[in-house]
């Protein structure tokens, strides 16, 4: 055991007589360590969130849209998913607990001399709870106001902010279309979902007007006009999207299929689209998995690279030494023992650079948040272009990442401070006592 | 009478070049326990080949040489290593201390291959460097120390695993007279003491303080004399 003690207090003397030159070395397996971590770390925290966001749709939930076919097939005639689909999924589809219909249209609201382009969701009281949205004043829809097509409005946070920047809004009677609409209630306000894929699109709620889907249907009828500048455009639909919930998370899959079928009968158009989120989730664990695989690849790439570079130093080291291997072999040193020497000092600095990088690991989160403090504060401009999952991943550190990584750095030390330890053990001793 | 070492025609061959060279063509002397020898030669004449392979560092091509009771010419590379930390005093021309370790590190380094370094080690390699006398400078590194300084280092090493044979490699080659003769008093009391000695030289002056001086030739004996 004093043999060991020896050896490791004798190969950090060693190290430390060119300490520039071990610390790059310690450096590289550093960069390789911490860099296991961070991306694992990293590859965790994007995962987790895209998993959450699905999961957040509804596990139980199937979520079926409209979507619009290329132009010169739709023509006039509409398209789209209609009222009937709502019906006879609901009558016919039994494995259905809920279904939320809406309808959502671009329009310009306005209160007085205050005007904002926002949209406007005709829905159904149970859309608050679909959309996960919550009260922050009055109520929102309820069946009575659909029953009886009221011209009642429930505001988003955003847009009851543009409206009524001073006032209470409650009451007041706000202009959709040239109708009005009297406000009933205001709603807190919510993280806008990004895309994740299937039919689904990024969506941003803050700008929303809640009006009962009967008094849409009442009031706009199913056309959507757009006009801008140089484009005039018409749009034919009854339903921009139904969410259905499952009664049970095992039906959603067979669900999916007959809700497919059942709404493809009456439609000659690929006009819509379905969304399972239970399927996105199993998909993004499966691709989380891969991504995870592939940055701990890279990773890995650079802890090779470090290793090469303590091959490298110890190649170096043991030229230079080699003199001095010649006097312990004169001494009575036996072949392993000047092996044993070299490997040490190589998992010496392998070991410590596997420390450091841990520690470096360990700081992840609270050094990454702070790089995006910085980023924000320098380019918000930039920043503000790249995808919602970038600028507001937190990374999560992967347990298991931390052993694993500091094995890694061991094991390359043995690796690449055996072969430099075994060309200086085969050194003749004469030879090597002539060494100047 | 009791043989520290039993040379029988010993040879010795290198492939240089793809050239064989004859550096030891059948060389055979005994050395008596407690003797004290000098061996001189041109260079050339295999003196330090004749060294290495005393000194355990290489086999011989043929011949014997017994080191006490054991045929060295069979050993394995372990065990040549094993018999130069145990049995084998090593005095080189150029000292050859190692740089990084202090003057007691330095002598504690034979003790540490040969499997043993224990608190009381520690107070020999002390008491080592104190009989050379060095013992105010036990924490100093070679190159603070002068050549004749570094070569007492050296004796002491040599002496820290009580080895009977000790070979010395043109010990005092680098140093001025007043330190060569310090050098051979130290040499000539652990020969008092019992140790064998065999130290390759080219001075005349000191192959003369020696008991026997063997001259080489183009690899054989020229002539063996005995004062």
């Amino acid at each position: 055991m004093t043999g060991w003690l020896r050896i490791l207090k004798l190969s950090v003397k060693n190290l430390l007589m060119h300490p520039l030159r071990s610390g790059l070395t310690v450096l590289g397996i550093f960069i390789g360590v911490s860099g296991v971590i961070w991306l694992l770390a990293i590859g965790e925290g994007i995962g987790r969130a895209s998993e959450e966001q699905i999961a957040a749709l509804g596990a139980r939930n199937i979520i079926v849209r409209t979507i619009k076919p290329s132009s010169d097939e739709v023509q006039d005639a509409g398209y789209g998913l209609t009222r009937s689909d709502y019906m006879r999924l609901l009558a016919t589809v039994h494995t259905i607990e809920t279904a939320v219909p809406i309808r959502e249209v671009p329009q310009e609201i306005r209160y007085r001399t205050r005007k904002f382009e926002g949209r406007c969701v005709g829905c159904t009281p149970e859309y608050a709870e679909a959309a996960r949205l919550r009260q922050a004043a009055g109520r929102f829809l309820c069946d009575a106001d659909l029953i009886e097509e009221r011209n009642f409005c429930v505001l988003a946070a955003e847009s009851a902010e543009r409206l009524f920047p001073f006032g209470n809004p409650l009451g007041e009677e706000i202009m959709v279309d040239d109708e009005f609409y009297r406000v009933v209630g205001v709603m807190q306000p919510r993280a806008p979902s990004s895309g994740i894929g299937g039919s689904l699109a990024a969506e941003d709620y803050s700008r929303d007007v809640y009006i009962p889907l009967t008094a849409m249907q009442r009031r706009m009828g199913d056309m959507m006009v757009v006009t801008k500048p140089g484009q005039f455009q018409r749009d034919l639909f009854e339903l921009s999207q139904i969410t259905l919930q499952v009664k049970d998370r095992e039906q959603v899959l067979q669900t999916v299929d007959v809700v497919r079928d059942t709404i493809a009968r009456e439609h000659t158009l690929p006009d819509f689209g379905v969304t399972v989120p239970l399927e996105l989730l199993r998909q993004a664990q499966t691709t989380r998995l891969m991504f995870m695989l592939f940055l701990g690849l890279i990773a890995a790439v650079s802890l090779v690279v470090g290793g090469i570079g303590i091959m490298n130093i110890m190649l170096a080291t043991v030229t230079e030494r080699t003199r001095e291997i010649g006097i312990r072999r004169a001494l009575g040193a036996k072949r392993r023992d000047i092996t044993r020497q070299f490997v040490i000092e190589a998992v010496v600095l392998s070991v410590v650079g596997g420390a450091l990088g841990v520690r470096g690991g360990l700081l992840c989160r609270p050094i990454s948040v702070r790089i995006r403090q910085l980023l924000l504060a320098w380019f918000p401009d930039q920043m503000a272009d790249l995808p919602e999952v970038v600028r507001t991943v937190e990374p999560i550190l992967v347990s298991w990442s931390i052993p694993l990584a500091f094995l890694i750095s061991a094991i390359v030390g043995v690796l690449f401070g055996v072969y430099p330890a075994i060309r200086a053990a085969r050194l003749d001793p004469i030879e090597a006592l002539r060494h100047e | 009478m009791n043989y520290a070492a039993r040379i029988g025609n010993l040879r010795k061959e290198y492939r240089l070049g793809g050239e064989a060279v004859h550096a030891l063509r059948g060389v055979t002397f005994d050395v008596p326990e407690g003797d004290y020898i000098s061996i001189m030669g041109p260079s050339g004449s295999g003196k330090s080949t004749l060294l290495n392979l005393l000194g355990c560092l290489d086999r011989p091509t043929s011949g014997s040489f017994l080191l006490g009771d054991d045929d060295v010419s069979r050993m394995t590379d372990d065990q040549l290593s094993e018999t130069r930390a145990r049995r084998i005093g090593f005095v080189f021309q150029s000292y050859n201390l190692l740089p990084a370790l202090t003057v007691v590190e330095n002598i504690e380094v034979p003790l540490v291959y040969s499997g043993r370094v224990t608190r009381g080690d520690r107070q020999r390699c002390v008491e080592l460097a104190r009989l050379v006398g060095l013992g105010e400078r036990l924490e100093h590194r070679p190159a603070q120390l002068s050549g004749g300084q570094q070569q007492r280092v050296a004796i002491a090493r040599s002496l820290v695993n009580d080895p009977r044979f000790m070979l010395a490699d043109e010990p005092t080659g680098n140093l001025d007279s007043a330190t060569t003769e310090e050098i051979l008093n130290l040499l000539e009391r652990l020969n008092r003491d019992g140790r064998t000695i065999i130290l390759v030289t080219h001075e005349a002056e000191v192959a003369e303080r020696t008991r026997r001086t063997i001259v080489l030739r183009d690899g054989q004996i020229q002539t063996d004399k005995r004062r």
